[in-house]
């Protein structure tokens, strides 16, 4: 495999923040990542700081093996779509298309042209007088039709109904599959993605904590839930990430089960069930607040 | 060609896993008729809405088993026998998967075995 972007050591402090803090990772060619964390985890930063327009503090950071800072070849090959785009005051969609074919040398204009019908945007209305979903799939279209090699989409769909969010979804599948490229996806709404990501960075307070192929974050975790008293005597010292109760009944979420081990937690009369990725993140991204303030 | 089986992924196992049983799946039934071609990998992909990379895990998963071939050039295609070896396959696991959870939710119940098996005699003539 080719890494695209290698990070090692970076960290990017504002005053006593540390927005990004020691981070260490790649990313594959051709692999769809899913950057998952809550509000202020240091997504933004991140994604800023790979396409040069953050300085890192320390640290290195290589895209295409070089430095993005000021870099217009490795610029050219990448793609950044943001949560709040601004535009010029007189811009139409059609201008923002017509100049993202002067940035973009991999720019599809029949593609965007296809995507700007099913998205239902106005190509001669100015960009101001747009919806906020409307302006979010202008951005949507720039990211799918510029085919960059490395394609950031930073919460591309505020305001975003769920059609045309199903429409993204299948739109970047397809011509992914046709034309392979590295996209990382920055997202709050993980069960609407998480099938769609072969790889799953998870930051929190500045730091990557989970950083895995996703198929193998799915049955890594499971629920336990059962009579306390039995839930306990079946965890006995494993690693419990999370644990709810009412009364005499206790839900546990531990690590994952053999098969045998799920045989006995059956025959115990305890009931296990999946957690999904998003519930995966919330686990993981809430259960460091609870370590740190106790 | 029939409908596949629309699948709707759960949380528990592997993507890969599941679509390689919801295309076993599809070989028992005769959706998917020995000898006959195969959807490539990117139409399962943007069928069951998952990764190709994810998808083509699957598919090979059933190419290492021989369940599919590949005609270099033309695609995946589904091998002789293969219903039948699925078949067996899924009669090895009947136990474990279906009369093993029906006895332990019987015996939380208080139903003897020999309940149960009156029981489906009687739902079988139904």
């Amino acid at each position: 495999m080719t890494a695209v972007v290698e990070v090692t050591g970076l960290t990017r402090r504002f005053g006593e923040l540390k927005a990004v803090d020691d981070v260490t990772f790649n990313v594959e060619q051709n692999q769809i990542y899913g950057l998952l964390g809550r509000n202020g985890a240091g997504k933004t930063t991140l994604m800023q700081l790979l396409t040069g327009q953050q300085f890192a503090t320390e640290g290195s950071i290589r895209v295409f093996g070089e430095n993005p800072v000021e870099n217009a070849p490795v610029l050219q090959n990448t793609c950044f779509i943001k949560e709040s785009q601004k535009y010029p005051d007189d811009f139409q969609p059609r201008h923002v298309f017509k100049s993202a074919a002067w940035f973009f040398p991999n720019w599809d204009a029949d593609f965007a042209a296809q995507l700007a019908t099913e998205f239902r945007v106005p190509l001669t209305r100015k960009m101001k007088k747009l919806s906020r979903g409307q302006v979010s799939a202008v951005g949507v279209i720039v990211g799918l039709a510029s085919r960059a090699p490395l394609t950031f989409f930073d919460e591309p769909y505020l305001g975003l109904d769920a059609v045309a969010r199903q429409l993204f979804y299948d739109r970047l599948l397809e011509d992914f599959a046709e034309h392979p490229r590295s996209i990382i996806l920055s997202t709050h709404l993980i069960d609407e993605v998480s099938n769609l990501l072969e790889h799953v960075l998870v930051i929190d307070e500045g730091r990557i904590i989970i950083d895995s192929p996703a198929d193998d974050l799915r049955g890594s975790v499971t629920n336990v839930v059962g009579a306390a008293s039995a839930v306990d005597a079946f965890v006995g010292t494993r690693d419990v990430l999370h644990r709810d109760g009412i009364g005499g009944l206790a839900s546990v979420t531990v690590g994952a089960l053999t098969p045998a081990e799920q045989a006995d937690a059956r025959s115990a009369g305890l009931e296990l069930s999946p957690v999904s990725l998003q519930q995966l993140v919330i686990r993981m991204t809430t259960e460091n607040e609870t370590e740190k303030s106790a | 060609m029939n409908q596949l089986t629309e699948c709707d992924v759960d949380e528990s196992r592997p993507i890969f896993l599941q679509i390689a049983e919801q295309i076993e799946g599809d070989i028992i039934s005769g959706v998917l008729a020995e000898e006959t071609q195969v959807p490539s990998t990117n139409e399962f992909a943007a069928f069951y809405r998952i990764n190709p990379a994810t998808a083509g895990k699957g598919v090979n998963l059933l190419v290492d088993e021989g369940i599919l071939y590949k005609k270099r050039g033309i695609g995946m295609f589904v091998a002789e026998g293969a219903q039948a070896r699925l078949v067996a396959k899924r009669r090895e696991q009947f136990t474990t998967q279906y009369v093993r959870p029906l006895l332990d939710e019987a015996a939380k119940l208080g139903i003897s075995t020999a309940q149960v098996a009156d029981l489906i005699r009687k739902e079988d003539r139904a």
